[in-house]
Parts: C-alpha cells; structure tokens; sequence
C-alpha cells in the first residue's frame, strides 16, 4: 500500500469517516472536525503505525492529510 | 480497608509521595486492594526497597522509580521508559507535599518557591508527563491531595494554602480537558489527619483543635486512603472535577 493510501486509512478508521471521502486536500479541522485533542490523538496513533517520533511543536504545521503525508516522507529519508 | 474494589486489582497507580503520612496509607491500601502501586523515591534505595517490600506484602505488585517531582527531565524519562515497557498508569494521586508554617512577613521567596514548586507545580507536571499515557490508558482517574486549608486559608500557612487551592483549579481543568476521553479529575481536602506532620503539635493545641472539629478528634490516614480507593475505582465512575472535604466536620 502506498504511503499516502495508508494515512488515510489510518484517518478513516479514527475518524469513522468513509476512505472515499478523504484525499491529501482534506483538512483535520475544516472538514474532519478535529479538535486539539483528537490531533494529539491521531499524532499517537500515526507514531505507532510508522514508528516516527513526531514533536508536539511539528504538529501545529499538519493541517492536511497531504502535510502529513509530505512530513512522512520527508521523516523516511 | 472496609471496601473492596475488584476493579482496582492489577490497576496500575502512581502515588507520589508514598514515602509516609497519608501518601503511605494510600500506597498500601491500594496495594490490599491488588493494584500495582508505582511510587518515586528520591535517592534512598534502602528505603525505596523496604518500601516495595513492604506493599508487596499487602499483596499488590509494587515498582520504585527514582525521581523528584520538581525534577521534570527525570520525572518524564522514568516515566516514560516505566509506561512503555511495563504498563500504561490508569490512576495518579498527586500526594507529594511539603509545607513551612510561618508568618507571610517571615516567608522567604525561595520558601515559596519550594512549596508552590513540590505542592502545586510538582502535582502538574507528573499529569502532564502522563497525558500521551493517559490518552491510552483506560479508566484514568486521578486524585489529587489538597487540604481543608486550601478552601479555609490559614495563619502562618499562606503558601501552602495558596499551593492546595491551586490544586482545585488545576484539577478541574483537567477534568474538563480530559473528560471526553472518560478521564476523571478529583480533589481530597483532608483536614486533621493523624500524621508525622500533626503529631509535632503540642497536646494542648490538639486539644484545642478537636473542640473545633464536630466529630471530635483527628481523622486517620486509613480514612483518606478509603476515600482514595474509592475514587480511584470505577465505584465513582460518575464523579469528576469534585472537591471532597474529609474532616470529621471541621469546615461546615
């Protein structure tokens, strides 16, 4: 699976929200209706699933599914 | 204990400050009731063990890990390696505390300092260190050990009243931050408790004391640990952002 598939995977299944309806220009806060907790919370869970660590200031800067998917890969190299 | 919890077997909770007073009594209270207790010590390895020992022998796991409260480097990294390769903490009673009664003129800054430093600042940054934890962890309950005198203000005891209502805001914050998340944030005011810190009182002056509590004497460590359990327990499952007062009555 490509890396961009598998956060949205991962985005749907904590958000309950349907795979088809997310792309790399879907925002957390505008069209998924993420508080600041359940940033945090995503933040976690996308650490465990691709074992980076990312700093609680990095997170500020991640507003797009497509933001973190750039900011994983640039996390691999 | 008169309570039993079963819900609190093999829960795992930190109790800062276990060393004595009332933070001992909790410690091995939760240990009766099968909790794995983790307490911090702050250099002495021979009391950290018989301490571990002696919890154990209530029948509970029991883990020492070295830090200070006012330490924050060392708090978060004792705390993270324990969570990470043990188990998440799904309880907290933030009891460490210290106080020095005099006279406000006489209180020195650096006094303050300690006090709201260990009392109030040390009670937040263990809950911040555990907040990644606490997202994780199911059923947190937290209790944090104030005093009678953080909602009845005390001569000679400024700072350490001004540390314990603190507490009070502090903890419903949190319980507000963290309720969605089914996180629980409560507050223990003791008043009179029979203690290292109370037994240095001159007979006299509990004499005078009891006179002002309705019950009529000091209260045990015992019964504040009960009133922890319960807390700590899923018996108060619809209880957050509470402050309990537990003092035979002295502050009606």
């Amino acid at each position: 699976m490509e890396l961009q598939d598998k956060v949205i995977k991962l985005v749907s299944d904590a958000t309950k929200m349907d795979a088809a309806n997310i792309s790399l220009n879907t925002s957390f806060v505008d069209d998924l209706n993420l508080d600041s907790l359940d940033m945090v919370e995503l933040m976690m869970k996308m650490e465990d699933e691709f074992g980076v660590e990312i700093p609680e200031d990095e997170t500020e800067n991640l507003k797009s599914i497509g933001d973190v998917v750039s900011y994983l890969k640039a996390k691999s190299h | 204990m008169i309570a039993q919890y079963t819900d609190l077997k093999d829960k795992v909770i930190l109790v800062t400050g276990a060393g004595r007073g009332i933070g001992k009594s909790i410690a091995l209270a939760l240990s009766a009731q099968g909790a794995h207790v983790v307490f911090n010590y702050r250099g002495d390895e021979a009391k950290a063990a018989a301490l571990k020992e002696e919890l154990q022998a209530k029948g509970g796991k029991a883990t020492g890990l070295k830090f200070d409260v006012t330490d924050y480097e060392a708090m978060t990294k004792a705390l993270d390696e324990f969570t990470k390769t043990v188990a998440p903490i799904s309880g907290l009673v933030n009891n460490a505390g210290i106080s020095k009664d005099t006279l406000l003129l006489r209180l020195k800054p650096d006094e303050i300092s300690s006090i709201i430093d260990t009392n109030l600042k040390g009670a937040m940054m263990v809950t911040q260190a555990l907040s990644r934890n606490f997202l994780k962890a199911q059923d947190v309950s937290i209790v944090h050990m104030s005093s009678i005198v953080g909602l009845m203000g005390n001569a000679s005891q400024a700072a350490y009243a001004a540390s314990k209502a603190g507490l009070i805001g502090f903890s419903k914050s949190v319980a507000k931050e963290l309720a969605s998340r089914n996180l629980r944030s409560n507050v223990i005011c003791p008043g009179f408790i029979q203690t290292e810190m109370t037994e240095a009182l001159q007979d006299k002056v509990k004499e005078e004391y009891n006179k002002s509590i309705p019950l009529g004497r000091f209260g045990t460590a015992d019964e504040v640990a009960e009133l922890t359990c319960f807390l700590l327990s899923r018996a108060s499952s619809y209880l957050t952002g509470e402050v309990i007062k537990i003092d035979g009555g002295l502050y009606i």
